[in-house]
């Protein structure tokens, strides 16, 4: 199953290597036949992950998300589907090309972590594991592409306010499709990141006897829950959008990763089982 | 080149003032100068197209005939003196003829580089042309390529993509703040002539409404039953700020008539949305300080002027690009041209016969080893009676004078080409 899953993962690099340098060309050349190309080898990409997820769960015997490596492999595979249900129902222009690099370098990342395999602690041995860690990457999926989105609008917007068009001026969607991007993705991720932390507590009663002991992870999923919470709900009732919501999804996903990383290089606690 | 000329002849913007195009006998319609062209001698085929920038006139003309001088003052009429017309009139011969036929088709000629209406313009005029039989089979060909070579560079080149008037600069603009303008609502402030003129490029981009606000209610009103919308007075201006979405102003107030708290207030009343000023007035009418709020945007007459300098000269770097295909074209064309006269179309159907005699004797004779030289030599002399019999007909009909007095031999030409599949190895190579 090694060999297999090796042979996986490195077909999924190839890959995403092959669909991101396709979609840079795309973005250079607007040659709508290389997006039709771009956009088959990133499903194919997709595919791939999947599969390597499968093959790693077979390998480990435990659904594969909790050293680095696994994470962050979730990471970009909930980030490719939630792109690719995205592009299923709205079209924005160019914005697989961003993203399809924030993927080819998560793979990357993942790539460089280490990737044997470590037994699960006594802890960590639950169905709460798939459900409370799997819900949770999806929703950084969701967010990740509302970061994408954020980044772009605040180029594009720019372009606008100084009157002086760049090279993106002419690549990058009108501002609206990306504000409706970014509330669209946004609430998607939140609804995602709620289910998460609710289901996180949960498995923590059940765990450790209580719902919530302010280990540094958990306290900081807080803190990127309510920078969103308080995003979405400014949308709703003031009308945060455009130039300030770009922002907090960018504030946003800061907070995202290091929720994801910093707190488990810098911080430790309870959540830090691998690395 | 063969015997006949292709001959073009016209007056455009650049060579000639508009007070002198006005005058030319030209007015309505293609029917009756067609005819009349028609009729001038040693004209074999023509066409003419007539348009508010230029007059043009195609002409393919017998060997030798002299047309210049009637065609002048057929153009002119009596009003100017021949050698007046000559200093506006520019004439050009088959390959130059070619060359200005495409540019003209191509839009690099235009008074707006780039513009589409042209070609439209040049598909009208030759439908009149064929219409009243005035083309024959060189310039249904070479009208037909005029058209493919601007199709050509229209896809090939991003000449026509680029924003070079104002107002389409502004709609440009306003999609890339809104997105679809489908649904958004404008405002004009001030019912000047620009701003209608922006308005209507907006109205043609399907924005749902347009309100009208002006210092006199009569002529808002005025517009704004031309655009189906609604007018206000100018008190009632700032209140209906937070309903629309693109607001273009061009009163000509000395003053500033919306300032940056104004629309502060509104934007939280309007929960963000952005909101699009497009200043064209001199003096400006709004505050340049409204740029410092979030999601509004405001463009002057400067702004939106540089906007369009910048895709002008973006433009010209594609209009190289653009004549470079023109050139290509034009020596493809030359090629095809030279290859339909009569002497290489002998050529050609000779060394078509011949050839496949050849080979097939050849194949023959290898299946009959035991044939002597007597025998051979019959045959090959069989095989060459057989062809230059079979050619026999063809070249006569080739060579022949028209009976009826009027040299077809295009017609001719064409008929054995296609006949014997002449040009089929050419068509490949293109």
């Amino acid at each position: 199953m090694k060999e297999i899953s090796d042979l996986l993962f490195l077909s999924v690099l190839a890959v995403t290597f092959v669909a991101t340098a396709a979609y840079l060309v795309f973005f250079f050349s607007q040659n709508i036949r290389v997006r039709k190309i771009a956009r088959v080898i990133l499903l194919v990409s997709g595919i791939l992950q999947t599969l390597y997820i499968i093959s790693r769960y077979i390998q480990v015997g435990h659904t594969p998300i909790t050293s680095q490596h696994e994470a962050v492999v979730f990471f970009a595979w909930s980030t490719t589907w939630a792109y690719l249900s995205f592009r299923w129902r709205y079209t924005v222009k160019n914005f697989g090309t961003l993203v399809t690099l924030l993927i080819f370098v998560l793979l990357l990342i993942s790539s460089v972590s280490s990737r044997e395999i470590t037994p699960l602690v006594p802890a960590l041995q639950s169905l709460w594991l798939p459900v409370h860690a799997g819900v949770s990457l999806i929703a950084y999926g969701f967010l990740s592409l509302a970061f994408c989105g954020g980044i772009m609008y605040l180029l594009q917007e720019r372009e606008l306010k100084s009157k002086r068009f760049g090279y993106f001026f002419s690549r990058f969607p009108s501002l609206e499709s990306l504000d409706q991007l970014n509330s669209h993705c946004l609430t998607a991720g939140f609804v995602f990141l709620t289910l998460g932390i609710v289901t996180g507590s949960i498995w923590a009663r059940q765990a450790w006897g209580t719902y919530w002991q302010w280990d540094p992870k958990e306290t900081w999923s807080l803190i990127t829950w309510f920078i969103y919470l308080v995003q979405i709900h400014q949308r709703f009732t003031v009308g945060w959008r455009g130039k300030r919501g770009a922002v907090m999804a960018v504030v946003g996903f800061a907070a995202v990763i290091f929720t994801l990383w910093g707190v488990t290089y810098l911080l430790g606690g309870a959540h830090s089982y691998a690395g | 080149m063969r015997g006949e000329k292709i001959l073009l002849l016209g007056v455009n913007h650049k060579t000639t003032p508009v007070a002198i195009r006005e005058k030319m006998a030209l007015s309505d319609g293609y029917e009756e100068p067609l005819t009349t062209l028609k009729k001038i001698s040693g004209c074999r085929e023509c066409y003419l197209l007539s348009t508010c920038n230029r007059v043009e006139l195609l002409m393919v003309v017998e060997p030798g005939a002299e047309v210049e001088k009637e065609i002048i003052s057929f153009l002119f009429g009596e009003a100017f003196s021949p050698a007046e017309c000559r200093q506006y009139l520019y004439i050009h011969y088959d390959e130059d003829a070619v060359h200005h036929l495409f540019t003209v088709a191509a839009s690099l000629d235009s008074m707006v580089v780039g513009e589409a209406q042209i070609l439209g313009q040049l598909k009208e005029a030759y439908r009149y042309a064929a219409q009243f039989g005035c083309t024959g089979p060189l310039l249904n060909k070479f009208l037909h390529k005029s058209f493919s070579v601007a199709k050509r560079v229209r896809t090939e080149t991003g000449i026509g993509s680029s924003a070079v008037s104002i107002s389409y600069a502004a709609v440009k603009l306003a999609e890339k703040i809104f997105g679809d303008l489908k649904g958004r609502k404008v405002m004009l402030i001030g019912a000047g002539e620009m701003a209608e003129l922006a308005a209507e490029h907006l109205v043609g981009q399907k924005v749902d409404s347009v309100v009208v606000a002006n210092r006199t209610l009569s002529r808002a009103l005025d517009l704004a039953r031309k655009f189906n919308g609604s007018a206000i007075s100018m008190d009632e201006m700032l209140q209906q700020l937070d309903q629309v979405d693109i607001v273009i102003s061009s009163t000509g107030a000395t003053d500033l008539i919306i300032r940056k708290q104004d629309v502060k207030s509104i934007m939280r009343a309007r929960r963000n949305k952005p909101l699009f000023f497009i200043d064209i007035a001199v003096p400006r009418d709004l505050d340049p300080a409204l740029i410092d709020i979030d999601n509004v945007y405001l463009y002057d007459i400067d702004d939106l002027s540089s906007v369009v300098e910048m895709n002008r000269s973006e433009r010209d770097r594609e209009a190289v690009k653009a004549a470079r295909i023109v050139d290509e074209e034009t020596l493809k064309f030359k090629k095809w041209y030279q290859g339909m006269a009569v002497i290489p179309t002998i050529r050609n159907l000779r060394e078509k016969v011949d050839t496949i005699a050849r080979l097939e004797l050849e194949r023959s004779l290898a299946r009959m080893p035991e044939m002597n030289g007597a025998d051979r030599r019959t045959l090959e002399k069989m095989v060459g009676a057989i062809s230059s019999k079979i050619l026999h007909d063809p070249l006569i009909y080739l060579k022949s004078d028209s009976c009826t007095g009027r040299d077809n031999s295009d017609m001719r030409v064409e008929v054995i080409r296609s006949l014997f599949g002449l040009d089929k190895r050419d068509d490949k190579n293109e």
